[in-house]
């Protein structure tokens, strides 16, 4: 393995840290599938920024960035979440962006390649991982509070819509920085899965918050080096590591309430 | 005493519907005023209009400075969420002393500080009920908000909670507004009681205002409540 992989892998860790925090609001808020079915959208943001030649993340994020809109929208204006809506949406991106991307690309497009990425690209994602990392810090609480009572965050004077927005702007910004390592198409999992794993063993918030982001880190350090070493798309590598996390702490849930 | 919010010709209006109508009344200091009404009437959104959550019509104008407390009807949470209540008090981002939140945690009955330990997924209705109380408290509110303090809550629990609220009110000197269903309890505790049904249906004193003839026209039927002379 050659340094530059290294320096990709370590780079990943950091996406990683940073998509399961900030996954883990997701799952408070009761939106895993909308955080799931959102990296889709990327897709035709990157087709488009490939055709055009500039970077795909900035494509993505330009992407990403409508559908944000699109969801705050749709949560602060409907009483009912229309999560059919938003599957429709999703999918539909999906679909045009499949249609759109050229096809040498699409693969890497829908599954990530590690080896394709730039240092400066590299480098820039640490930076911006770690800015998600202290922003998202800044809300967690009145995030946290919101997600278990609107009316409780906004008797404290927080208007609840504004700091969802500042949220789903960092969501896309995450989903962005990862598509380029695991693809448009299970980004979404690396958002969601971190979270859901450590929910299932946490007793505390902190606990919580530290486990997602460990979690992440182990699914893309874990996930990168399996890929390598069996020679297999690194993407879905780095997928199947967090479901086993899941898997194995969803047996130390079980366990626990047995007893 | 002093008028710590005044509510003048008060309209929501939600997706096209007309929520709540022309609605006036105000709230003194030190005063219970309770809010009843059918289910629909508008009640939770009154409080939501004059907390400035939601868009309205008309006026609602708090006294200067006033601090609100604000205790929500039941929350739907996860037994499994990872928060404990030490956690959920720390959610109001300003420091809350441990000093404070014991002396809190010890006005709304809690003895000792197990309870923050806790989660509060696993909390009974009644001991839930019982933290949100505190947890408005940590505001020092000049009135407290108090949307169905009971439901969900079992009967003992309940009782003891208009107990605790009618302690806290003649210790502390705040004014409260609550929303109810049990007359009986608004009966006994409130100094003013508004019916409503999208508008003020009556409005005064509770001796003078649940009498048979507003409370059939406010929830339809024979409802008459029994007075204990």
């Amino acid at each position: 393995m050659d340094i530059n992989t290294l320096i990709l892998i370590f780079v990943g860790c950091f996406v990683g840290a940073a998509a399961g925090y900030l996954g883990s609001f997701m799952v408070l808020k009761r939106m895993s599938l909308v955080g799931d079915a959102l990296s889709h959208v990327a897709l035709p943001g990157m087709a488009l920024a490939i055709m055009f030649h500039i970077s795909p993340m900035i494509g993505a994020f330009a992407a990403l960035l409508i559908a944000v809109i699109a969801v705050w929208y749709f949560e602060s204006t409907s009483t009912i979440y229309p999560e059919a809506l938003i599957g429709v949406f999703f999918t539909f991106s999906l679909a045009i962006g499949v249609l759109i991307t050229p096809q040498p690309d699409l693969l890497e497009a829908l599954f990530g390649n590690i080896q394709n990425i730039s240092l400066l690209e590299g480098l820039l994602a640490i930076v911006l991982s770690l800015i998600l990392i202290f922003v998202t810090r800044i809300i967690s609480k009145k995030m946290v509070l919101g997600s278990i009572s609107k009316e409780l965050l906004e008797s404290l004077g927080v208007t609840y819509k504004k700091i969802n927005f500042v949220y789903l702007l960092l969501v896309g910004l995450v989903v962005a920085l990862g598509v380029r390592f695991v693809g448009t198409m299970l980004m979404g999992a690396l958002v969601i899965i971190p979270a859901a794993s450590a929910k299932n063993v946490s007793k505390s918030m902190n606990a919580y918050f530290i486990l997602s982001a460990i979690f992440g880190i182990f699914s893309a350090l874990f996930g990168s080096l399996t890929g390598i070493y069996l020679g297999l798309s690194i993407g879905p590598c780095v997928v199947l590591v967090s479901v086993v996390i899941f898997v194995l702490t969803y047996l130390v849930k079980g366990s626990e309430a047995r007893v | 005493m002093g008028t710590l919010l005044t509510v003048e010709n008060l309209g929501v209006v939600l997706d096209n519907q007309v929520i709540v109508e022309d609605v006036s009344f105000d709230v003194e200091e030190n005063e219970t005023l309770a809010v009843i009404g059918p289910n629909g009437a508008g009640k939770t959104t009154l409080f939501r209009a004059i907390l400035g959550l939601i868009p309205y019509t008309g006026k609602v104008n708090w006294k200067k400075g006033v601090k609100i407390g604000y205790v929500p009807q039941k929350l739907y949470i996860d037994r499994d969420l990872p928060l404990t209540v030490r956690e959920f008090f720390d959610l109001r981002g300003v420091g809350v002393t441990s000093r404070e939140l014991s002396h809190f945690l010890s006005v709304v009955g809690f003895e000792g500080n197990e309870i923050l330990g806790k989660r509060v997924g696993v909390l009974s209705g009644g001991e839930m009920q019982r933290v949100l109380i505190a947890w408005a408290l940590c505001n020092h509110p000049n009135v407290l908000l108090f949307d169905e303090p009971t439901s969900g809550v079992d009967v003992s629990a309940e009782v003891s909670i208009y107990s605790l609220l009618n302690k806290l009110h003649n210790d502390e000197k705040f004014s409260i507004i609550l929303i109810s269903h049990e007359l009986q309890i608004v009966d006994r505790y409130a100094t003013k009681v508004i019916c409503l049904n999208k508008n003020k249906v009556c409005y005064g004193a509770p001796r003078e205002v649940l009498i048979n003839k507003n409370l059939s026209e406010l929830f339809g039927g024979d409802i008459s409540l029994y007075h204990h002379h």
